[in-house]
C-alpha cells in the first residue's frame, strides 16, 4: 500500500492549524458569540403564517405596540417569522405577538414560544463553560492513565484545538449558539478524542514492535495504517450527518453544523496536531516502556 | 477450533436480541389520542348507556371515535386525530357538567401480550409532542417573609392571652422586632415566648423609648422552611396539574428551589399559567368592632369595588390551607358560587371564632402573592429586579348568622370561571412560597409532528448512507456489519424503551449520529482483518486477529465519549439530556452488536472453515 508521508508535511498542517485557531481566537475575540436564548435569557416567538409577510410592514405592528427592540427574521421558509425580544417576560407573549401579528387576511398560528429568565440564562451559561472544561478535564485524565501524559497534553490540545474552530466558525458566521450545539461540541469532543485514541493506540503498538527510533517513520506508518479506517469512520459519519442537516429540520440545524465542523476539524487533528504534538513533546520509547503489557491474547476456547 | 463460540454464547446472544425485539416492538403502536372521562363525585357513575350517548353525540359533529371502554368510573374514548382531542373534550365537557373531569389522554395501543411483558413504547418529549415547559422558581425570601408574618401573628395572640402589653410589631428581613413599654414587659414576653418558638434566636436591640425585643430566624430554620417550601410547592403544583387533566405530566424539582412543570398536548398557556402559578389563598376575618384598637385593625379594599374598603381584625380565623374539599355550584339567582368544607382543625377554630361573635360580620379575603419583574440599567448591564407583593381584597362581608362548622358557601365572586378557578386552587392546596416563571416554552403541535416526521426521516436516510457504504466498502463483511448495526438501532430502542427514556429531537439526532459512530468498531475490526490478510496470514487467523487486536482500541475510544455523554447528561436540561442518553445508550448497544453479534455471525456462517480468501 501507497505510503502517505504525513509527517513530512506537518509544518503546513500546522501552520494551517494555527491560521485558522488564531482566526477563530480573533473572532470569537471581536464578534463574539451570538449566544441563543437559552444563555442569554429572553423571549422568543415563532410563528407560521399562510403566505409570506413582509418583514418590515411586522416590525412596524410590533413596535406601535410597544415592542421597540423586537428582531424580526425569517426561520427555515418565508412564512415562518421568528420574533426575538430581550425584554423581559410579560404574561403571555406569546399569544401578544400573535394577536398583533394577526390583523388581516393572512392568518397567523403560533409555533412555539419560548422565555427564559436572565438568571437561569447566566447560570446555564456558568455550567456549560464549565461543563466543556470538565469533559476536556476527564478525557485527559483518562489519556493519561491510559497511555501517558505527552499523549494527554496531544490529545488535549488538539480537542481544544476542535472545539475552538468551531467557536470561531460560529462567532465568524453569527450563527446561533444554543444549548444543542453545546451539546454537539461536547459529543465532538467524544467523537475527535475517539479519532485521536485509534491514532495513539497504533503508535503505541508500533513503538512498541519496532526496532527503530525514527519517531515520524513509526507515527507515518501508523497513520497510514489507520487512514483507511479513519476515513471509513468519519465518511459515515458525515453521511448520516449531512442526512440530519438537509432533513433534520430547523431546529437542529446548527446543531449538524457544528458536528460537521467537528467531525472535519477532529478528523485533521487526530492526525496532524495530536500525532505531530508528540513530535513537538519528544516521545521517545522510554515513555512507553514502563508502561505495563497489554493483556495477553488468550485464545477463544473452542 | 478458531473461530467458534461455544453454544451458550449464541444463546446468550439471541437471548439478547430477542428480549430487545420485544421490548422495541411496542414503538411500533403509536398511542391513540384520547379523551378521559372520570366522575368526581360520588354517587354519579358512568354507565354504558350514558357513554354511548356521549359517543354518538362525538360522531354527529363530526369526530371519529376509533373505540371506547367503560372502566368503573371512568371511560376511554379513544379518537382517530389528535386534532379532534380538544373539541370532543369541550363537547363532552357541555354534557357531562361539573361532577366529571374530562381531559385529554394519550392511550397505549401496545397489545395485550406486550403489556403483559410490562413493554412499553418510548415517551415523547415536548419537542416531538407538543406542550407547555415551565420552569418555576420558588421565592425564598418571600417565602420567609410570610412564615415571619405568621409567626408574628401567632406571637401577638400569646401575649394577649398572656396579658402582655405590646406596642408595635415590625418586620424587616428575617427578624421580627416587638416593641414594649418597659423593659419588665419586654422580659416577661421573652420569656412566653422564646419557650413557644424555638426557630428563632433572641436578641433585645436599644431603642429610644420603651423595650425592645427582636427575634430573627436560624440558619437551620431557613434551611427547613426552604425544603419544606420546595417540596409542599411539589405536591400542590402535583395535585393542580392533576386537576387540570392532562395526560403524563412531569412536576419535578431541580436544584435546590427550582421546580420543572410539563406539560405535554396543553396548548392554552394563559390557562396553564393561571393554574400551576395561582399563588391565591382566602382568609377569613372578622370585622373590627368601633372600639378595637388601632393596632388590631387593617383596612382592605373590596376586590369589585376599589372605592369600598372595611376596617378588618389583624388576626386571621382560618385560612384557605384548612379548606379539604371545594366546590363550585350556582346559587338560586344563578350567580357563582364555592361551597367549602373545611377540616378537623379548620372547622373547630371556625366555630369558636363564629359561636361569640354572631351578629358580627365575617369577611372572605382574596389573597394573591404576586411577582413583578422588571429591569433595571445598572453599572451599564441590565439587571432584573423583582418584587413581591401581597394582594388582598375582600370577596365578601356578610353577617354571621348563627355559628358556622366545617361547611359553608362564599359568594361573591365575579364569574362562574372565577368560581371555578377559586375551588381548583383550593382543593389542590396553597402554595406554601411564591413561585414566579423563570422559564417556559411553548411547542405547539403542528411543530412536534414536523420534528416527528423529518427525526423519522433523517434516521431512515442516515441508515441507509451507511448501510450502501458498508456494502460498497466491505462487501459481504459489509452485509454483517449492516445487520448489526440494525439490531443495534432495535436494541438502543429497546434499552430507552426499558428505561423509560424521553425521546427528543436531540435525541433522534443522537440515534442518528449512534448510527454513523456505530460502525466504527466493525471498520476497526474489518480494517485489521484486511491488513493481516495483506501480511499473508491464513483467513481465519487473520479474522481472530483482527478482532482481538482491534478490541483494546475500540473500548478505549469508547469509554472516552462514555465519560463526555455522562458529563452533558449532568449539565443538560430536557432535551439535551436526552442527546445524552440516547448517546451513551448507543455507545454500550453498539459496542456488544459490533464486538459480539458480528463476530457470532461471522463464526456461524465461515468460522472454522478452511477458506482460501474471503469477501471483505
Amino acid at each position: 500500500m501507497r505510503q502517505l508521508d504525513f509527517m513530512g508535511k506537518r509544518r503546513i498542517a500546522f501552520a494551517v492549524s494555527v491560521l485558522l485557531t488564531v482566526i477563530a481566537i480573533g473572532a470569537l475575540a471581536f464578534k463574539g458569540l451570538n449566544l441563543g436564548l437559552d444563555f442569554t435569557g429572553g423571549t422568543l416567538v415563532e410563528v407560521r403564517y399562510e403566505q409570506a409577510p413582509e418583514l418590515d410592514e411586522l416590525r412596524g405592528k410590533l413596535e406601535a405596540q410597544g415592542f421597540e427592540d423586537a428582531q424580526v427574521q425569517t426561520f427555515g421558509t418565508a412564512s415562518d417569522i421568528l420574533v426575538r425580544l430581550q425584554k423581559t417576560f410579560d404574561n403571555d407573549v406569546g399569544q401578544q405577538v400573535v394577536d398583533i401579528l394577526n390583523s388581516d387576511a393572512n392568518q397567523v398560528n403560533l409555533v412555539r414560544a419560548e422565555f427564559v429568565g436572565a438568571q437561569v440564562g447566566d447560570q446555564l451559561r456558568d455550567q456549560s463553560g464549565m461543563g466543556m472544561l470538565l469533559a476536556l478535564a476527564v478525557v485527559m485524565v483518562y489519556v493519561a492513565f491510559r497511555f501517558q501524559y505527552k499523549f494527554a497534553l496531544g490529545a488535549l490540545i488538539s480537542l481544544g484545538h476542535d472545539v475552538v474552530i468551531i467557536l470561531g466558525i460560529f462567532a465568524l458566521f453569527g450563527l446561533d449558539f444554543d444549548l444543542t450545539v453545546l451539546a454537539a461540541i461536547l459529543a465532538v469532543i467524544g467523537y475527535s478524542l475517539n479519532d485521536t485514541i485509534i491514532v495513539y493506540d497504533r503508535i503505541r503498538e508500533n513503538i512498541r514492535k519496532s526496532q527503530i527510533d525514527d519517531m515520524p517513520k513509526i507515527f507515518n506508518e501508523a497513520i497510514n495504517q489507520t487512514l483507511a479506517r479513519t476515513m471509513a469512520t468519519s465518511g459515515t459519519t458525515l453521511l448520516v450527518l449531512l442526512a440530519l442537516f438537509f432533513l433534520g429540520g430547523d431546529m437542529i440545524h446548527n446543531f449538524s453544523i457544528a458536528l460537521i465542523l467537528g467531525v472535519v476539524a477532529g478528523t485533521f487533528s487526530s492526525v496532524y496536531v495530536a500525532a505531530a504534538l508528540l513530535l513537538v513533546v519528544k516521545l521517545e520509547r522510554q515513555d512507553l516502556i514502563p508502561t505495563q503489557k497489554e493483556g495477553d491474547e488468550e485464545e477463544e476456547l473452542p | 477450533m478458531l473461530n467458534r463460540y461455544p453454544l451458550w454464547k449464541y444463546l446468550l446472544i439471541l437471548i439478547v436480541l430477542i428480549v430487545g425485539v420485544i421490548y422495541a416492538l411496542p414503538n411500533l403502536y403509536p398511542a391513540d389520542p384520547a379523551v378521559q372521562i372520570s366522575s368526581t363525585a360520588s354517587g354519579s357513575a358512568l354507565d354504558q348507556e350514558r357513554l354511548d350517548r356521549l359517543t354518538q353525540a362525538l360522531r354527529d359533529e363530526g369526530i371519529d371515535i376509533k373505540s371506547s371502554e367503560l372502566n368503573g368510573n371512568s371511560a376511554l374514548i379513544r379518537l382517530e386525530e389528535a386534532g379532534q382531542q380538544i373539541p370532543a373534550r369541550d363537547i363532552i365537557d357541555q354534557r357531562l357538567g361539573d361532577d366529571y373531569t374530562v381531559a385529554l389522554n394519550l392511550a397505549d395501543a401496545t397489545p395485550d401480550w406486550l403489556a403483559a411483558l410490562s413493554a412499553t413504547p418510548m415517551k415523547l418529549g415536548l419537542d416531538l409532542q407538543g406542550g407547555i415547559h415551565f420552569l418555576l422558581q420558588v421565592d425564598m425570601q418571600a417565602a420567609i417573609q410570610q412564615r415571619l408574618e405568621a409567626n408574628a401573628s401567632a406571637v401577638r395572640d400569646t401575649l394577649r392571652e398572656e396579658r402582655i402589653r405590646y406596642r408595635d410589631t415590625t418586620i424587616n428581613d428575617r427578624t421580627i422586632t416587638f416593641q414594649f413599654a418597659n423593659e419588665q414587659e419586654r422580659n416577661a414576653a421573652r420569656e412566653v415566648i422564646s419557650g413557644q418558638f424555638p426557630d428563632f434566636e433572641y436578641s433585645t436591640p436599644d431603642i429610644q423609648s420603651g423595650a425592645a425585643l427582636a427575634m430573627t430566624f436560624t440558619e437551620q430554620a431557613v434551611q427547613d422552611l426552604q425544603d419544606y417550601a420546595v417540596n409542599q410547592n411539589l405536591t400542590t403544583i402535583r395535585n393542580r396539574v392533576n386537576e387540570l387533566g392532562v395526560s403524563e405530566p412531569l412536576v419535578q424539582r431541580q436544584g435546590p428551589d427550582r421546580i420543572v412543570v410539563e406539560l405535554p398536548g396543553v396548548q392554552d398557556t394563559a390557562a396553564a399559567k393561571r393554574i400551576v402559578g395561582s399563588t391565591a389563598n382566602l382568609e377569613f376575618r372578622l370585622e373590627a368592632r368601633p372600639d378595637t384598637p388601632e393596632r388590631e385593625i387593617e383596612t382592605f379594599h373590596f376586590r369589585n369595588n376599589e372605592n369600598r374598603t372595611a376596617d378588618l381584625m389583624r388576626d386571621v380565623i382560618v385560612t384557605g390551607d384548612h379548606v379539604s374539599s371545594a366546590s363550585r355550584s350556582f346559587d338560586q339567582n344563578n350567580r357563582p358560587q364555592v361551597n367549602i368544607s373545611l377540616d378537623g382543625t379548620g372547622g373547630s377554630m371556625m366555630n369558636r371564632a363564629t359561636r361569640s361573635n354572631i351578629g358580627r360580620n365575617m369577611a372572605v379575603v382574596f389573597i394573591e402573592h404576586k411577582t413583578r419583574t422588571y429591569t433595571v440599567m445598572e453599572d451599564g448591564k441590565q439587571v432584573e429586579k423583582r418584587d413581591t407583593y401581597t394582594k388582598r381584597g375582600i370577596i365578601s362581608l356578610a353577617t354571621i348568622q348563627s355559628a358556622l362548622s366545617n361547611r359553608f358557601r362564599i359568594t361573591g365572586l365575579d364569574s362562574s370561571a372565577e368560581a371555578a378557578d377559586l375551588a381548583l386552587l383550593l382543593r389542590s392546596g396553597s402554595l406554601a412560597a411564591p413561585i414566579y416563571f423563570a422559564q417556559e416554552r411553548t411547542i405547539g403541535p403542528s411543530l412536534g409532528a414536523q420534528n416527528i416526521n423529518q427525526g423519522i426521516m433523517s434516521v431512515v436516510v442516515g441508515l441507509l448512507l451507511v448501510v450502501l457504504f458498508m456494502l460498497a466498502r466491505y462487501k459481504a463483511f459489509g452485509i454483517v456489519a449492516n445487520v448489526a448495526l440494525g439490531l443495534n438501532l432495535v436494541l438502543l430502542v429497546a434499552a430507552m424503551s426499558m428505561l423509560g427514556a424521553t425521546l427528543t429531537l436531540p435525541g433522534i439526532a443522537g440515534i442518528v449520529l449512534t448510527l454513523g459512530m456505530a460502525v466504527d468498531a466493525n471498520v476497526l475490526i474489518f480494517e485489521r482483518i484486511r491488513e493481516e490478510i495483506r501480511a499473508k496470514m491464513p483467513v481465519q487467523q487473520a479474522i481472530h486477529a483482527g478482532f482481538e487486536r482491534a478490541f483494546t482500541s475500540i473500548v478505549d475510544a469508547n469509554i472516552t465519549t462514555l465519560l463526555v455523554a455522562v458529563i452533558l447528561f449532568s449539565i443538560g436540561t430536557g432535551p439535551v439530556k436526552g442527546f445524552a442518553v440516547t448517546l451513551s445508550l448507543g455507545i454500550l448497544t453498539s459496542m456488544f452488536t459490533a464486538i459480539m453479534v458480528s463476530r457470532a455471525l461471522i463464526n456461524l456462517t465461515i468460522g472454522g472453515r478452511p477458506l482460501k480468501k474471503i469477501w471483505i
